[in-house]
């Protein structure tokens, strides 16, 4: 470390942000810290917004993840509203939208990522993007007033979003130029399952076929397919994923590629760390660089972000965890899923809605997968990295 | 120490009960939380603090 740290800078206001703050004041560390956020918003929790928000079963006030009086007694400045716009890692400076330079001795970055847009037609009415509040809120009216909605992106995002939808009463039709939804999550074969969740309740899933455009003047009113079909739509979500939020960035001589790039212990630059979304890192474990867009990563990374800030300079090597709760069924799933490994049933049956599957990649199980069998995945998640013999005994 | 807890707000993660398994565990069907202890003893409270913080679903209130 090169001398105390008594100012830090945490640019981002989302979980991750609000985390690293926290790690720090339990840590012990009792300098200055600045949190900056581009939303105007209380830092809040995103996983409902596709679920109950979306849905209207809870107002915007239930996702909110610190109560006022609990985020006064961290001692934190927040700034909410407020962008970053360019970093100087030799002065140690942060320039925000206002003007303002925020000096700093640690720095964490928790931007998050920028949904990913199509080429043209967001500017029509009814067409929409998820990721903040205001996103889920504008969706949500949408859908009260829609009829049939278009998902463009199968991944876990556009999923759930189609289930809310049918429950509120739209006819939904999800498309990806993929051959099955959640490829890229869960492979080919648990994919399969999931497009027939969708399809038993009577969601249209529309695989292996691309989009060519949206359809509309003001207002949407289709999706051209690279077939040339044409699906109606009034409304239209785009959920093609997203990239990091490092635009800010450009110019400031860290490694930017797919996400700041990271040593073991989350440091991008001396005094700079980042975590969430926006991080790629190298991960001791699993001998790769990774990023991972999922809740339970933005918590545990902050968490390492802010010990390593303050000294601890240890290695961040967690097994990944992400959940997705679709209609009534829930996956979960602890580890890596490569496209090359085979899966096998360890308990349970597809075809009762209820299993846990074990992706086996060179003989070690890389990842385990629950659909419905919440507790019992909690036992096998220690059983990734052994090998498949012993976990067979 | 206080615990409450939100079991609408649980996804059933059980990343509390790997932190503190003398305090939080699962409902067999579906996973949700389970309270065994509202007050637990000082030597619990770190593992506490953790699981609450840890929790993707803000789903642990502790109050101290």
């Amino acid at each position: 470390m090169s001398g105390k740290i008594e100012r830090v800078v945490v640019v981002g206001a989302s979980v991750a942000g609000l985390t690293a703050v926290e790690t720090l004041r339990r840590q012990g560390f009792d300098g200055s810290i600045s949190l900056i956020g581009e939303e105007t918003y209380a830092p809040y929790d995103r996983p409902p917004l596709s679920k109950q928000i979306l849905t209207g079963t809870w107002e915007i006030d239930r996702i909110t993840l610190r109560d006022d009086a609990t985020l006064d007694r961290l001692g934190v400045d927040t700034l909410f509203g407020t962008r970053a716009v360019s970093l100087d890692p030799d002065e140690r400076s942060v320039e925000l939208s206002d003007g303002e330079h925020l000096r700093y001795d640690g720095l964490v970055i928790a931007t998050g990522v920028v949904p990913r847009r199509l080429p043209s037609g967001h500017e029509m009415a009814g067409v929409y993007v998820m990721r903040t509040i205001d996103d889920a809120l504008g969706l949500r009216t949408h859908l009260l007033a829609g009829r049939r909605l278009v998902v463009i992106g199968a991944g876990i995002l556009g999923c759930e979003v189609a289930a809310a939808a049918q429950k509120a009463g739209l006819e939904v039709c999800v498309v990806d130029p993929a051959p099955v939804p959640m490829l890229r999550q869960v492979g080919e074969e648990i994919g399969r399952h999931v497009a027939a969740l969708h399809r038993d309740n009577g969601v249209d899933i529309r695989c292996g076929i691309g989009v060519r455009r949206l359809m509309g003047d003001r207002s949407v009113t289709g999706v051209e397919l690279a077939t040339g079909e044409v699906l109606d739509a009034d409304v239209v979500l785009v959920a093609i994923g997203g990239f990091p939020a490092t635009d800010w960035l450009a110019g400031s001589g860290l490694t930017l590629d797919d996400g700041v790039v990271c040593d073991s212990t989350c440091r991008a630059a001396p005094g700079v760390y980042a975590a969430g979304d926006v991080a790629r890192w190298w991960h001791d474990t699993l001998g790769t660089y990774i990023r991972v867009e999922h809740r339970m990563n933005a918590t545990e990374q902050a968490i390492a972000a802010a010990t390593n800030l303050l000294g601890a300079d240890t290695p961040f090597t967690p097994v990944p965890y992400f959940w997705t709760d679709q209609y009534e069924t829930k996956i979960q799933a602890y580890g890596t899923f490569p496209a090359d490994s085979t899966v096998e049933i360890a308990l349970g049956d597809p075809e009762e809605g209820r299993f846990l599957a074990r992706y086996i990649q060179e003989d070690r199980v890389a990842g385990v997968l629950a659909w419905n069998m919440p507790k019992e995945v909690r036992a096998e998640r220690a059983r990734i990295g052994e090998s498949v013999e012993n976990v067979r005994l | 120490m206080h615990i409450e807890i939100d079991e609408e707000k649980c996804v059933g993660g059980g990343v509390c009960v790997m932190a503190a398994a003398a305090v939080f565990d699962q409902r067999d069907e579906d996973g949700i939380v389970v309270l065994l202890d509202e007050r637990p003893s000082v030597e619990l409270h770190e593992s506490v603090r953790e699981a609450a913080m840890l929790c993707p679903a803000a789903a642990i209130r502790v109050i101290e």
